[in-house]
């Protein structure tokens, strides 16, 4: 659930469902203004916000916008640049400009190859959705352990909790490193029980997460962890 | 065929059809959403002895690149009956009737689904009839737009595909097998129920204005109905597990 619906009373929307009347609001994502009103555009949960009325979708492809930070999977080599699988519906680019080696024209592939997995941030995307990013940045790298589990690209913000405080519980409880990536990669490295764990509690969080049981639950997986230490 | 079985009665002497259905009544319709794991969005619908399941993959890229649209995306629709879908086997595979309910499909689709939000983008759209009992093409249509919606495609209202027809000189709704096969016309539409658009229109046989509105009225009752069982899937499939 993300942050704006705590505590506020849940409205299941689905695609053409009349909202209300938009006076004095803005019509924030899945939502289209029709005439006097507004109405939804996915299905989701109802929204309003800083008097922005939006829906929280329950399913959505990821869509790259620039500055996100992403775990890419390299999809495809040539001489001079290298194509990511983002998760998204087209691959992204990255340019030998913008690796974090000198990389000599054609050499591409002893540098990164088809399957590996790297940490990236999205530089460009423009109107016809080409995205261009970029390993040149402050922790930006090739990922050479660890493991990566994904997520639902809308419970994004359900895992990271108000302020990281639940990624940084997460953290704290398996004592492994954990980066979530925009585009639903979360990359987990430390022990192996650690990241076992790990997994455990995101699958928890993605299936749980809205329910009043799930305090419960986590608590019992961290004195658990706990006990077994 | 339409008109070509005069002598076959479709009306029984209390106005009730052959199945006992009013003039207006529909055959039972239920709706089930997110059936198929492995697709973003499925449903499948029943709808009297039809059953449609519809799966919706993507947005992804358009391949081959041919058929990019630089501005939208497209929707790639494929309506196919399974082989033992009817009493008598299909020969499995695409033909003609296949092509022309998938193009007509998409082109129904295209108009509701925000297709601008995806440029370069394809939306792949299956749709499988399991059992077939007439009127198959607008149990896909439903299914097609629950599938969408469960997949979080953003579109301007949820299509509902529905039927009329006459048989015996009468205004029908939803014809069943035997009526669509010795009654008059066929009228299948595909209506937006919030806004009270169409987003396809096809008509068999012949109707008269007055028939044709008369039709459309029913048409649009039927969509009300199917609509509302249609976001009640939805509701089932995502409500239920809400604190």
């Amino acid at each position: 659930m993300s942050q704006g619906q705590a505590g506020a009373e849940q409205r299941l929307v689905t695609p053409g469902m009349a909202i209300g009347p938009s006076a004095g609001k803005r019509a924030g994502s899945g939502i289209i203004a029709a005439g006097e009103s507004f109405v939804a555009t996915q299905l989701g949960w109802l929204r309003e916000r800083n008097n922005t009325v939006s829906v929280d979708p329950i399913n959505a492809a990821y869509m790259p916008r620039s500055g996100d930070l992403v775990v890419g999977i390299v999809a495809e080599v040539r001489n001079n640049l290298w194509f990511m699988n983002i998760n998204g519906s087209f691959q992204g680019l990255l340019p030998m400009s913008l690796a974090p080696w000198k990389v000599e024209f054609g050499a591409a592939r002893q540098h990164m190859d088809v399957g590996d997995v790297v940490l990236a941030r999205v530089q460009e995307v423009d109107e016809c959705h080409n995205v261009v990013l970029t390993m040149k940045g402050v922790g930006l790298r090739r990922l050479n352990q660890g493991a990566v589990e994904s997520i639902p690209v809308q419970h994004i913000d359900r895992v990271r909790g108000e302020n990281n405080a639940l990624l940084k519980r997460m953290r704290d409880a398996c004592d492994c490193r954990i980066m979530v990536g925009e585009n639903g990669r979360v990359w987990i490295d430390g022990s192996s029980e650690g990241i076992a764990w790990a997994r455990k509690a995101l699958r928890c969080v993605v299936d749980e997460g809205h329910s009043k049981a799930f305090e419960t639950i986590l608590s019992e997986m961290e004195n658990k962890t706990k006990g077994d230490a | 065929m339409m008109g070509g079985y005069g002598d076959v009665q479709l009306l029984r002497e209390d106005g009730t059809r052959l199945d006992g259905r009013k003039v207006d009544e529909m055959r039972p319709v239920s709706i089930e959403a997110g059936i198929l794991p492995a697709a973003e969005g499925s449903a499948m619908v029943t709808h009297g002895l039809n059953v449609a399941v519809a799966a919706v993959y993507g947005p992804m890229e358009a391949h081959p690149r041919k058929i990019q649209r630089q501005d939208r995306a497209v929707i790639d629709v494929r309506y196919n009956m399974a082989p033992f879908s009817t009493s008598d086997r299909i020969r499995p595979g695409f033909n003609r009737r296949s092509r022309e309910i998938s193009k007509v499909t998409a082109e129904a689709l295209e108009s509701v689904v925000l297709v601008e939000r995806y440029p370069r983008s394809k939306i792949r759209v299956e749709i499988e009839i399991l059992a077939a009992e007439a009127g198959t093409r607008c149990a896909g249509i439903t299914a097609a737009a629950v599938a969408l919606a469960d997949a979080g495609i953003p579109m301007r209202d949820m299509i509902v595909g529905v039927a009329s027809g006459k048989i015996e000189d009468t205004v029908v709704l939803d014809l069943d097998k035997a009526e669509d096969n010795y009654g008059q016309a066929d009228l299948p539409v595909g209506i937006l129920p919030t806004t009270g658009e169409i987003a396809f229109l096809q008509m068999d046989g012949d109707l008269s204005p007055d028939e044709y509105n008369l039709a459309m009225e029913y048409n649009f009752k039927a969509a009300k109905e199917i609509h509302e069982i249609m976001v009640d899937a939805l509701q089932r499939r995502y409500q239920g597990g809400e604190a």
